[in-house]
Formats: C-alpha cells, sequence, structure tokens
C-alpha cells in the first residue's frame, strides 16, 4: 500500500505546511521573532550580549551562546507538560545551540552572553526546527553579528516516501516505517548545522531526505528575511 | 531575580510627576492601558487566552486530565494555577525554579478563581472518589511591561470560558478530540491591583512604577461588586482608610475590565 496521500492535505511530499514568521514580538527583549509552521508555534527572544554570570563561565577570549528551548505547560499534543528544564527540553536546548554557533561570531564581546529563550504556544512537529528558525531570526533582530540565517526543518521518511516538515500525525504513523531527521541549514555555504535521526532509514534516502529538505528550506530562508525586511522597512515618504 | 537599581533623579522625577497627576506615558492615575483579550490562542490546550495590557503580554492555557480527586473532596473536581515568568519576557525574569514572585502571582490568581467559586467544581465529579476532573491552569508571560497580575487573572478567566472537555471514554482522555462541552462556570471574578505611592494611587503599573510603589493591594472581586480574594504587598503599611480607597477603585475598575473578555 505504502503512504499516498498526505493526512493534512499537503499535495506533494516536499510541501511545507504554510508558514509565517515576525520579528520583534517581545518589546523587552533586545531581539524577538515568531515562527509558525502548520500547528507549531515558537517565540524567541535575545537578550544580550550582557554580563555573563557565574563569572567562572566567562570566556575573556570571546561571548557566548546559550539557548533555553522549553514547551508551555499547555503545548503539548496530549496531557500537561509539567514546566521546567526535563532531560528532552536540555538536549534541544544545547543541539540549537550547536545549531546556530556556526553563524555567530561573538569575539567582540568578550566575558559576556547572548541568550535565546525559546518558548513554544502550541506545537504538532517540528518544535526543534521551527524554534532554530524563530532564534535565528531574533538573533538578527537583535543585531547579533551574524554571517548568515539559519533555517530548519524536519525532513524523514512515511512508510515508503521521502516527506520534508512531518507533522505528528506522520511522526505517529504505524503501518509502516518512519524516520524523522530535524536538519539545520547555513544556505551560504550548504553546511549542515543540526542533524538528528529517529527511526529508520537507507543510506540513500537519507541522503535524498536531506536533498529535498535543502530546497525546501529556501521557501524558509526567504520568509526568514522577509520577517526582518518587513520589520526594518524604510519610512515611506519625505526621505529628504 | 536581580533587581535593577534605579536612578535616584528618575525616581524623583517620576515621584515629582506623580504628585501633579502625571504620569510617565501620560495616563490619568486610574486609567488601564489599551487592554485586548483574544481566545483559542493554543490549539493543544483545551483552553486559551491572550492578553494583552499595553505592551504587556500573557498567554494562559487549560489543560484538562482526569485524576483523583482530593480525600477531602470526594466529589468534587481539581484545581490548579501554575505560573510561569519566563526569562523570554523580561530581562529580570531567570531561568530556574519558580521564585516568589511567580508563585504569588500563581497563587493569587488561583485564590480570585477558587474563592469565586467559578467552576461548579461538583460537577467535575465522573464517579465519587475515584475520578474528577483537574483543570490546571498556566500563565506564562510574553512580555513585560508592567502589571502581569491583572493580565494573569483576567486570561486565566478568559481561557477558562474558552475551555471545551476533550473526549473521554471512561478509560483515557482522546485530547485530538474536543467536545463542544464548556466548563461549568458561574462567577467570573476580576483582579484589580491598585498602588500606592505617596499619597497617590494609581492603577496598570509600568515595569518603573512598580519598582518605586510603596505598597499595593489587589482586589479580586465578582460582578455583584463582592470581594473575593485579596493580596496586600510592598514594603509600607496601609491605613484603613487607604484600603477603603483602594477596594473602591478595585470594585469600580473591574467593571470595566470584564467588559473585555
Amino acid at each position: 500500500m505504502g503512504y499516498t496521500k498526505r493526512f493534512d492535505g499537503r499535495k506533494s511530499f516536499d510541501e511545507l505546511r504554510p508558514i509565517s514568521a515576525k520579528a520583534g514580538v517581545v518589546l523587552r527583549a533586545n531581539g524577538s521573532a515568531m515562527f509558525q509552521i502548520g500547528k507549531t508555534v515558537a517565540l524567541a527572544a535575545v537578550y544580550g550580549p550582557r554580563e555573563l554570570h557565574p563569572k567562572s563561565m566567562q570566556n575573556p577570549k570571546t561571548g557566548i551562546l546559550r539557548c533555553f528551548y522549553e514547551m508551555m505547560p499547555f503545548s503539548g499534543s496530549g496531557e500537561r507538560v509539567r514546566p521546567g528544564p526535563n532531560r528532552r527540553a536540555k538536549e534541544i536546548s544545547m543541539v540549537t545551540e550547536k545549531a546556530l554557533l556556526p553563524v555567530l561570531d561573538l569575539k567582540d564581546y568578550p566575558n559576556s552572553v547572548v541568550d535565546i529563550f525559546i518558548n513554544f504556544p502550541q506545537t504538532d512537529a517540528g518544535s526543534r526546527c521551527a524554534g532554530i528558525c524563530a532564534a535565528s531570526i531574533a538573533l538578527a533582530d537583535a543585531g547579533i553579528p551574524m554571517k548568515d540565517l539559519v533555517c530548519a526543518v524536519a525532513v524523514g521518511k512515511v512508510d515508503d516516501k521521502v516527506v520534508v516538515d512531518l507533522n505528528y500525525d506522520e511522526e505517529a504513523y504505524e503501518d509502516g516505517p518512519v524516520a524523522d531527521i530535524p536538519m539545520a541549514l547555513v544556505p551560504s555555504t550548504g553546511e549542515i548545522s543540526l542533524l538528528q535521526m529517529d527511526g529508520e532509514i537507507s543510506k540513500d534516502d537519507l541522503i535524498k531526505a536531506l536533498e529535498m529538505g535543502k530546497k525546501s528550506l529556501v521557501k524558509i530562508y526567504e520568509l526568514q528575511q522577509k520577517a526582518l525586511k518587513e520589520k526594518y522597512k524604510p519610512i515611506e515618504g519625505n526621505g529628504e | 531575580m536581580k533587581m535593577i537599581t534605579m536612578n535616584d533623579d528618575l525616581k524623583k522625577h517620576l515621584n515629582d510627576s506623580l504628585m501633579k497627576g502625571v504620569r510617565y506615558d501620560g495616563r490619568k492615575l486610574d486609567e488601564y492601558r489599551k487592554i485586548v483579550v483574544e481566545t483559542g490562542i493554543s490549539k493543544s490546550a483545551e483552553g486559551s487566552a491572550r492578553v494583552l495590557i499595553g505592551e504587556t503580554e500573557v498567554l494562559v492555557g487549560i489543560k484538562l486530565s482526569v485524576d483523583k480527586p482530593y480525600p477531602d473532596t470526594p466529589n468534587e473536581g481539581c484545581l490548579m494555577v501554575d505560573a510561569q515568568l519566563l526569562p523570554l519576557s523580561s530581562p529580570e525574569f531567570e531561568t530556574g525554579p519558580p521564585d516568589i514572585q511567580a508563585i504569588e502571582l500563581a497563587r493569587v490568581v488561583d485564590r480570585g478563581v477558587r474563592e469565586a467559586k467559578t467552576i461548579d467544581m461538583k460537577k467535575l465529579c465522573i464517579k465519587k472518589g475515584e475520578k474528577v476532573w483537574m483543570v490546571s491552569i498556566d500563565v506564562c508571560t510574553v512580555n513585560d511591561a508592567g502589571n502581569l497580575l491583572d493580565a494573569s487573572a483576567l486570561g486565566a478567566v478568559a481561557a477558562l470560558k474558552d475551555a471545551r472537555f476533550p473526549e473521554y471514554d471512561d478509560v483515557s482522555v482522546d485530547y485530538k478530540k474536543h467536545t463542544d462541552k464548556k466548563l461549568p462556570l458561574t462567577k467570573i471574578p476580576v483582579a484589580v491591583t491598585i498602588y500606592k505611592i505617596g499619597d497617590m494611587f494609581l492603577v496598570d503599573p509600568l515595569p518603573e512604577e512598580e519598582r518605586i510603589f510603596d505598597a499595593k493591594l489587589t482586589v479580586t472581586t465578582t460582578k455583584d461588586g463582592k470581594i473575593c480574594a485579596m493580596q496586600k504587598g510592598g514594603d509600607l503599611p496601609l491605613k484603613i482608610e487607604d484600603i477603603k480607597k483602594m477596594v473602591e477603585i478595585g470594585v469600580e475598575k473591574a467593571k470595566e475590565l470584564l467588559k473585555s473578555i
């Protein structure tokens, strides 16, 4: 039989869910963004560069980046999620940090920290990727020196099909093997800065999935830039 | 929590202006900023609301689950209120377990809802002594531009009004399927926090005003003007005539806030 038609009615296996992105959603923060893909909504706020405590963590050669991924208690697809950092959130925070680091240069901010807080009012799979997309817009919004934005999406396999942007129903598909592969891309170099996988996939399909993801990410990249341009559009009229 | 110590000149400036009845952002002393309440903002929650008071933003979500009742109330549902002052929402909030400010906020919101008997808890009983519905109210702050408490309390009732039961077949809850059934709600509480600075009383403070107040009183009332919960805060004590004045303001302003939900 195989997986013939996407559960949420998307027409092709490389089609992304509807996306909206906005910069500047948390006014107290130095930079912030909202990134929504399907029913997954990520909010990201950047604070810093600011003084780093405890002092023992300070690096006199460079500023450091800290990410904090956390779901809001009512944002899970099932029961209430207990607040506070659990093992899953800690791991995702760490891989998010690594996904963003390649585009950052914090050498001008010795002993400082750039904190990124990523929270989710609602989720439907793909939250770490949505979080990375939001965080990268927020970093740019905060004016942190960056070589590029980072864009991310989950790719994978549902039964016999290689797919892009799995939703929760696809991740939970039961009639065949599933592979879930969150990936993040630095578009200017084509390099992958986040790669995780669980499930089952062949080597050929893995490469195919990554290539498909890379193509689909062009659209996310455009929407991230658009969100930033929207916030910083020039004032019309009297330019003189 | 890290306290930001204010420039003494700024404090004096704010104080002097307040004495003339002028606030930092030009509002009257008893004037709220624009209030916008939107419900259904989280598809994952059984009920949800976003409250904007000026630039302050809080999200409130309701989760419903089936649990054992407390031994002393075997035929009543359970209520829990929790608050996350997310570090996302202010440079002053830090990661880690909830600090006293978050705990107090959650408890004051909880008392309002509980004591107004907003939810008919007996109707949440599925099987006496064994199974009842548990209502969890979670407040998450998104942007702290002052007055998180009033915003949170307002969000809690807006989210409760928005909530729909998920399907339950006596064994497990199916969170993917929501029924049309609403929570059994009765009286709606509204919390208004009144701040005393010198001899002035004001509502809906900005973060700057929250740093210089002498005393505050949160007054939670229902539509009939009855008080169902209070909380005094701040370092200085209040006179009985202060309390009288503050309760009057609270009752009056509650009518205004009630219109937004």
